[in-house]
């Protein structure tokens, strides 16, 4: 039988929560970021997933927007973590806390 | 009528806002220009009017003319409006009279002094402010330059206001005369609140139907109007400010308080006579509380050694026996002695100027002494001064005085009349004094004075003065019937006071008791101070108590401070300290101390550690979506 639409709604669910606890615990900015990729393509995952279950090219539309959006932000995400690497000299998340306080 | 009512009053408020704004850009001659013309021209003015007035019929004599309305609410309404009867044309023509002499006068006394502009700006306010109080035809516009005339006398008194006592003094009259004025302001609100009007033709109009005669009400509210005028006038209680005035110019002692500002009080008892005569009880105080500040004045002024304090204890005194004349019904006797008062007394206090300014400034009188040499025509003015206030025949105190003692006697009203005859003695006896000390007998000024007489300016107005105060007792010759009652009778007997004209007695023999006492007290003084000069001080070692008392003036003003003033500093006190700082300041203080407590434990949610905001984040988006995907 063809995978049930369960199985894809599970693995998303796992990624997402996979990208969710990587952004709550990984010092390092980068790997951050690539938490935050994993969190979106979880979601595209989910997308996609619906539009074949459910007959419909709205989900796959919706990836597209997804995907536009995930490569600006990550441009510009990368951006600014050069520019505080040049700043710190480092993109430790713990060692950025100067707005404190 | 030919001469606007207005123009009375418009000179000398032009003089004070040419005055207040160039003075001081125009030079000596130019001030006193303006500042003498404008009370000529009212003078002027006062005197055409009078005339007109004179020339309509004895029943008709009264002109009121509206500027604009000034307050209209519902059924109340007070106007810029204008009153001319016998009693305010009186009143006009002493104030610019006198006032117009006392300009000239001060124009030489104040010549020398760097605020010479700011003098005369203020003396014509004041100018104004007065004539406007008597010519006011309503209650409201009477408060109003009643007020204005205490600022005035602020003004004035505090003039030198770089001397401290002189600040003081300054303060004292304001505040002194504000406690008169809270009664006064009660009793033309209770006025108001029962009449329904403040307009004196109407309110008198309305007056026996809605007052009962001789209820609370109607002596409530003359007891109010009367407590502003002991205030304005220096009688008991509220006299204290008046002797410390003196630490003003002397133009200002003359002008303000003497012939003109002190007066205002008995002019209102008199403008308010047809609402005394419903209150018997309230006529009675007035004329008790006139007829005891006579004595008690005069009996302080015995011993006095400032030659201005004298003067200042004899006004008080006098307007004492104006408040008896008016409350015993003489209402006309009252503005008689007004006027011969105005005058004599005027003079006096220029003579004393005359004689500080010739001495340079020396005002102690047991440093003067045998001016008459080089003073001869201060000396010979101050001296017929000196007689008309005592009340010698035919000087115009005389009459005046007579008449109200009279007006006492005859309406039974014999312990004022006995006090009034005392002060009469008293009178003579201090006045005398004065003169002796100043003018006569050795001299004691310090060396380094050289006593020489005043310049023309200042000795041609007290030779006006001093005319005037010889003579114009005529105008009210016959007493009670002379031609000067006559034009005031149709105020006061529309008034209808209790009939005391035609009286059962003859006039001459309480004249000549009034005469005797008055020379008995004169000549009791030149055996005391021209004849034996040691009896004063022999009478005084034997009775020290008596005479410390009276030095003292019967520690009154220490009486205000300890019961009056020292309570309020001192509640003030804790009022700032312990309510104002501690209470107000501290609410606010806490408020604001609140916030920033709240802050101080809000601010920690800012850890700078990116982490915790994604926690944040995290921990929001599970809240939220825990509620929406449970709530169904």
């Amino acid at each position: 039988m063809s995978v049930p639409l369960s199985a894809y709604l599970i693995l998303s669910a796992f990624l997402f929560f996979l990208g969710v606890v990587g952004v709550a615990i990984r010092r390092n900015a980068l790997i951050v970021f690539m938490c935050i990729e994993l969190m979106l393509n979880a979601v595209n995952l989910s997308f996609v997933a619906f539009a074949r279950s459910l007959n419909s090219t709205a989900g796959h539309v919706f990836v597209f927007f997804v995907m536009a959006v995930a490569t600006a932000e990550v441009a510009v995400g990368l951006a600014i973590i050069i520019a505080i690497y040049r700043n710190r000299g480092t993109v430790d998340v713990a060692e950025l806390n100067v707005l404190k306080w | 009528m030919l001469i606007d009512l207005w123009m009375i009053p418009l000179w000398p408020l032009l003089g004070f806002l040419l005055l207040g704004f160039f003075g001081r850009r125009l030079g000596r001659s130019a001030v006193a220009a303006i500042a003498c013309g404008s009370v000529g021209l009212s003078a002027g003015a006062s005197l055409l009017a009078v005339g007109e007035l004179l020339s309509l019929p004895a029943g008709a004599r009264r002109v009121e003319a509206v500027l604009a309305p000034w307050i209209q609410v519902g059924n109340f309404q007070a106007d810029w409006g204008l009153l001319l009867d016998p009693l305010s044309a009186v009143m006009i023509l002493v104030v610019s009279l006198v006032g117009f002499l006392i300009h000239v006068y001060a124009v030489g006394y104040m010549h020398g002094d760097r605020d010479f502009p700011r003098f005369f700006t203020y003396l014509n306010l004041f100018i104004f402010s007065m004539l406007m109080l008597v010519l006011a035809n309503n209650y409201l516009l009477l408060y109003v330059f009643w007020e204005a005339v205490g600022l005035c006398s602020y003004l004035l008194i505090g003039f030198w206001f770089e001397r401290p006592s002189a600040a003081e003094a300054g303060k004292k009259a304001f505040i002194v005369n504000r406690v008169g004025d809270f009664g006064f302001g009660l009793g033309v609100m209770l006025l108001w609140t029962t009449l329904g009007t403040l307009h004196y033709g109407q309110a008198f109009a309305a007056a026996p139907a809605q007052l009962p005669a001789g209820g609370g009400l109607v002596t409530a509210i003359t007891l109010l109007l009367f407590l502003g005028a002991t205030g304005k006038s220096a009688q008991l209680p509220l006299y204290v400010w008046l002797p410390d005035a003196m630490e003003g110019p002397t133009p200002v002692s003359a002008l303000i308080h003497a012939a003109t500002m002190v007066t205002a009080g008995v002019y209102m008892v008199a403008r308010s006579a047809p609402l005394f005569n419903l209150a018997p009880l309230s006529m009675g105080i007035v004329a008790w509380i006139g007829a005891i500040t006579a004595v008690f004045a005069a009996s302080i002024a015995l011993v006095q050694t400032d030659i201005k304090r004298v003067v200042a204890y004899s006004t008080i005194s006098q307007l004492g026996y104006m408040f008896l004349g008016c409350g015993v019904g003489a209402y006309a006797a009252a503005i008689f002695h007004l006027m011969t008062h105005a005058f004599f007394k005027a003079l006096l206090f220029l003579g004393s100027g005359s004689v500080i300014h010739g001495l340079s400034g020396e005002q102690d009188l047991q440093k003067m002494g045998g001016l008459r040499k080089h003073m001869p025509i201060t000396a010979a003015t101050f001296l017929v001064a000196a007689l008309a206030n005592a009340g010698v025949f035919p000087l115009a105190g005389f009459w005046s005085k007579d008449e109200i003692l009279f007006g006492a006697f005859a309406s039974g009203n014999y312990i004022p009349w006995l006090l009034g005859a005392g002060g009469a003695f008293l009178t003579g006896f201090y006045m005398l004094r004065c003169y002796y000390l100043a003018f006569e007998g050795s001299p004691r000024a310090a060396g380094h004075h050289h006593p020489h007489e005043s310049p023309r300016v200042m000795t041609v107005p007290l030779i006006v003065l001093a005319v005037f105060a010889a003579l114009i007792g005529f105008a009210g010759f016959p007493p009670e019937h002379g031609a000067f009652q006559e034009f005031l009778e149709p105020v006061f007997k529309a008034a209808g006071g209790a009939a005391h004209h035609a009286p059962a007695l003859p006039a001459l023999p309480l004249a000549v008791v009034s005469l005797a006492i008055a020379l008995g007290g004169i000549a009791l003084a030149t055996q005391c101070y021209l004849r034996r000069p040691e009896l004063p001080d022999r009478f005084a070692a034997r009775y020290p108590g008596l005479y410390r008392l009276l030095w003292n003036k019967y520690y009154v003003d220490e009486f205000y401070d300890a019961a009056v003033v020292e309570p309020i500093r001192r509640g003030s006190l804790w009022l700032w300290q312990r309510f104002d700082e501690a209470v107000i300041d501290g609410c606010v203080n806490e408020a604001g101390e609140m916030f920033r407590d709240a802050g101080q434990i809000l601010r920690r949610m800012q850890s700078g550690y990116v982490m915790n905001y994604v926690l944040s984040f995290l921990a929001g988006a599970v809240v939220i979506l825990g509620y929406l995907a449970f709530r169904g």
